[in-house]
């Protein structure tokens, strides 16, 4: 029982034991149950040595693995820094006083954030060539379509962020003499890029895991060539798509780890409130559901 | 507009988002479900409950959707030979409300679990003082005030599950994103109306139901 939490009662001896009767319970199910799963597999042969050795050789990973992953991280940090310039700017655009730049970029931001990424990539890959009388490439039409969604769901959290500023804030820095963009740049924004910090690296999980996409148009990312290739040459779907998921799982929990040491550290300095106890003592060092929740794509 | 005027694309494009609507709805209804236990299991007082739990949300709040999809295509069904439906229409359907819902779930059970952490720990306090049992605690004083606070989560969870179902398109469901590829490369001299009728459909469904949401949550949220 490592959790202190309120909910219940420290436990006694029966509450112990009725724990500790439960706990084996449902061992011995979740065994039976990774055994039947096991079984299966077994049965359909996907534990031959054949379908596995190759993960053993350097050519696997030197020829599919780690190009595929190489594509996937280019993708990814080009549509970072893209969609964080993007939020920024629309952002800034959505406070402007002056309507005509206000209402035209919180429509753009809303709009992109409306429509399913995968829409705007088959978009630009199979419409736009039309248009521009020539092909575009898959890596574009990767970055552009992330950039347009994941810079228009930044734009958003920028906004929240600026304006959970207290209003003090931006009055004292007109009242010492500032100029908007003064305001803005040097009082402003690098607040709420701190106070945002979480959720801006959380939604960069949210861009990592969204390069997949670039397998539906054949963007030679971790997913194309890590399962479909690799499993073109061997015969082993299963295999190749459990080794790559592991390799996702791992970049992507260590991105959420990141995120979960800024939170912490970011939230014992400066004037952010304490936070309210919790009823639940939290297992893991993940952030708070609510930041990685907020907006689940791809 | 010419492309919409033809009944052969106009029933396209209607069967694509109805598709999606189904996929949206069956997985919602399940991932809700799932999410939920899930929740209940992650603050249970059993560690292996809670083991589980975490374990669930890690893997699949973590990989890429359209690798969870092809798993259950190329997995559960080429492999496995996990046989949902007759047509081999409806058998991908299935296979991908699966996979959204294996893969909603993580994220609504996160929802639920910070829920049930914004409830301040005095009410549960409160609650075992005057001799509330841990059901009666949970029952009358913490889920009522939890529920209220996961609606706005609630709602971007859907909003996003509604968007992720184009993504079943891959295992061969001919959804709202399959059709406007077709159309595109079918009708190369309008693909900005294509495109802004499909984004736009997407756009008059999500919209109004992100400020329903948001209205919702501000009517029930808990003054503190």
């Amino acid at each position: 029982m490592s959790s202190s939490s309120v909910l219940y009662d420290h436990p006694g001896p029966r509450a112990r034991l009725r724990s500790h009767v439960l706990g084996v319970v449902f061992a011995v199910g979740l065994v039976a149950l990774l055994w039947w799963i096991y079984s299966k597999f077994d049965a359909a042969g996907q534990w031959e040595a054949r379908l596995w050795t190759p993960f053993t050789e350097a050519k696997t990973w030197t020829q599919f693995i780690l190009p595929g992953l190489r594509a996937t991280l280019e993708a990814a940090a080009v549509g970072m820094v893209l969609s964080l310039a993007f939020g920024l700017i629309f952002a800034v655009g959505r406070l402007s006083e002056h309507w005509w730049i206000s209402v035209p970029a919180g429509a753009i931001v809303e709009f992109f954030r409306a429509v399913p990424l995968l829409l705007m990539i088959f978009f630009i890959f199979y419409g736009v060539p039309f248009l521009i009388q020539g092909p575009v490439p898959a890596f574009w039409a990767v970055v552009v379509g992330l950039t347009l969604y994941n810079g228009s769901v930044l734009a958003e959290a920028f906004r929240a962020g600026i304006r959970s500023l207290p209003g003090g804030q931006s009055e004292a820095a007109y009242a010492i003499g500032m100029r908007k963009s003064q305001v803005m740049r040097l009082i402003l924004m690098p607040q709420a890029a701190r106070a945002m910090l979480p959720i801006i690296v959380s939604q960069l999980v949210v861009l990592l895991k969204d390069t997949a996409l670039g397998y539906i148009v054949a963007y030679p990312e971790l997913l194309q060539r890590g399962v479909n290739d690799l499993a073109a040459n061997y015969g082993n779907i299963l295999a190749a798509a459990m080794v790559v998921a592991v390799i996702y799982i791992v970049i992507n929990s260590l991105l959420t780890a990141l995120a979960g040491w800024l939170d912490r550290r970011t939230s014992t300095r400066g004037t952010r409130p304490a936070k309210r106890p919790r009823l639940f003592a939290t297992v893991d060092s993940a952030p708070e559901g609510g930041t990685t929740a907020t907006n689940p794509q791809g | 507009m010419h492309v919409f005027t033809d009944p052969k694309n106009f029933d396209a494009y209607l069967s694509g988002f109805l598709w999606i609507l189904k996929l949206t709805g069956a997985s919602a209804g399940l991932a809700l479900l799932l999410g939920v236990l899930l929740a209940a299991m992650r603050v249970s007082p059993v560690p292996v409950l809670r083991g589980v739990g975490a374990a669930w949300v890690n893997i699949f709040r973590n990989t890429p959707l359209t690798l969870i999809v092809l798993f259950c295509y190329f997995g559960l069904y080429s492999t496995l030979g996990l046989n949902l439906a007759d047509s081999l229409d409806l058998n991908n359907y299935w296979l991908g409300v699966v996979g959204l819902s294996a893969y909603t779930a993580a994220f609504v059970c996160e929802a639920v679990r910070s829920g049930v952490n914004t409830v301040p720990a005095g009410q549960a306090e409160a609650a075992r003082a005057i001799g509330l049992t841990f059901t009666q605690t949970l029952r009358i004083v913490i889920l009522p005030q939890a529920t209220r606070s996961v609606v706005a989560p609630f709602g971007s969870i859907l909003i996003a599950l509604c968007k992720n179902a184009t993504i079943v398109g891959t295992i061969g469901v001919i959804e709202a994103s399959s059709v406007m590829k077709d159309l595109l490369n079918e009708n190369g001299d309008a693909v900005i109306p294509i495109f802004l009728v499909f984004a736009g459909t997407f756009a008059a469904l999500l919209i109004p139901t992100g400020y329903l949401f948001g209205w919702l949550a501000n009517r029930l949220a808990v003054k503190r």
